[in-house]
């Protein structure tokens, strides 16, 4: 459960960003999660609610988006899906690849109110 | 300097910086179409930044800390009981008058793990976590005030049992080297590919079982291993009867002769896979 050590350090984020931006709240909050970062959103949805109590982010909302799992082989140059357990190029079957999108874990964008 | 310099945009997440930059731009326009701004005023603001931005950068810091002194820093990582206090055991009573040796040590609780390292005659911090299920770069820098790194060639950093959530957590460390034992079965890199895809050494251990549980099969575990795309070594051994001990070692010494290397020539390196590693840093540029 390290979810919620996440969404601590997500509002300590969120805190910088309110001071920065000059806003009193935070209403809504944009994540990207993809399935290799090793976190689960479900479990990041049930934690924010707790690490943002009290904070800027208080009541905000969370809303959380996958990323594909996608690799790119070093033999064939090929860009395919691929699956979490499985990393091997899906046109010629190599293991050499590289991944280019699905260990997200961002914090994309934020909605605030700024003003007194 | 992520969050400015752009290297987070990815050809999958390119789309979302537009989309808010324009719903962003929209409002100000909006704002400024009506002469003054409206008392509170809501607008999007795109991050584009980890989450764990703030370990990471604890975590670049503790590897500066690291090379300042030419020590190489190894996260150890495994599932609860698979061995890793064992051959930190039998890696020190071979080497421990070849190289000088640091642990730090993760768990929830008691210090057990650091006595028996100390037991060994080296030094060893332990780091009771309480609860939490990994160890974080904050934890390793305040544990780094009780194991002096000046003498030291190798520290390694025993993380919390746990196939899941400290490969989340960069340390610091240069190398990550996750532990399989033969009685957890051949197919856990399938089941935990994010720990083993972060892998840079797979170490199956407690092979002296293998005569006992058929069931588990090297080959099948190394088929698994590479099939997260991981080109990485695989080792297998006995820390108890010995056997395979000495590849190990070799690793080892390997590994520690090139971060003095790397030191000398004021270089540094960072373990294989980084979360976010190309993807973050652009096509190409792995």
């Amino acid at each position: 459960m390290h979810e919620l050590s996440i969404c601590q350090a997500l509002v300590d984020q969120l805190r910088d960003l309110a001071a920065r931006e000059s806003a009193h709240r935070i209403t809504r909050v944009l994540l990207r999660v993809g399935p290799m970062s090793g976190v689960v959103p479900e479990l990041l949805e049930h934690a924010f609610p707790i690490a943002a109590a009290g904070t800027v982010a208080d009541g905000a909302a969370i809303a959380i988006e996958g990323a594909p799992v996608r690799v790119r082989c070093r033999t064939c140059g090929a860009e395919t899906n691929a699956e979490p357990g499985s990393l091997v190029c899906g046109d010629c079957g190599d293991f050499r690849t590289d991944l280019l999108t699905g260990d997200e874990l961002l914090l994309v964008s934020v909605e605030l109110e700024r003003g007194p | 300097m992520c969050n400015t310099c752009g290297c987070n945009v990815t050809d999958a997440n390119r789309h979302l910086l537009d989309e808010h930059a324009d719903h962003d731009h929209h409002h100000h326009h909006h704002d400024h179409h009506h002469g003054e701004p409206p008392a509170a005023a809501a607008g999007t603001v795109a991050v584009l930044k980890r989450l764990l931005d703030a370990n990471d950068h604890e975590a670049a810091h503790n590897r500066e800390h690291f090379d300042e002194y030419g020590v190489l820093a190894i996260n150890l990582m495994s599932s609860p009981g698979s061995g890793k206090t064992r051959l930190l055991e039998a890696t020190i009573e071979a080497l421990g008058g070849e190289l000088r040796i640091g642990v730090i040590e993760g768990d929830l609780e008691t210090e057990n793990d650091a006595a028996r390292i100390r037991a060994k005659g080296v030094p060893a911090h332990q780091i009771t976590t309480g609860t939490a299920c990994h160890l974080d770069a904050h934890m390793v820098h305040d544990a780094l005030h009780y194991v002096p790194l000046q003498g030291l060639d190798v520290l390694f950093i025993e993380n919390v049992g746990n196939l899941v959530c400290p490969a989340s957590f960069d340390l610091g460390q240069h190398r990550n080297v996750t532990l399989l034992s033969v009685t957890e079965g051949d197919d856990k890199p399938a089941k935990y590919p994010v720990m083993f895809r972060a892998a840079d050494l797979m170490l199956i251990t407690k092979t002296d079982l293998l005569r006992v549980i058929e069931e588990f099969s090297p080959e099948r575990a190394t088929d698994a291993f590479r099939a997260l795309a991981q080109e990485g070594p695989v080792l297998a051994l006995s820390a108890k009867t010995g056997v395979g001990l000495q590849e190990w070692l070799g690793w080892l010494r390997s590994e520690v002769a090139a971060q003095k290397a790397r030191a000398a020539a004021g270089k540094a390196v960072r373990p294989k896979v980084q979360p976010d590693g190309i993807a973050l840093h652009g096509r190409g540029a792995a």
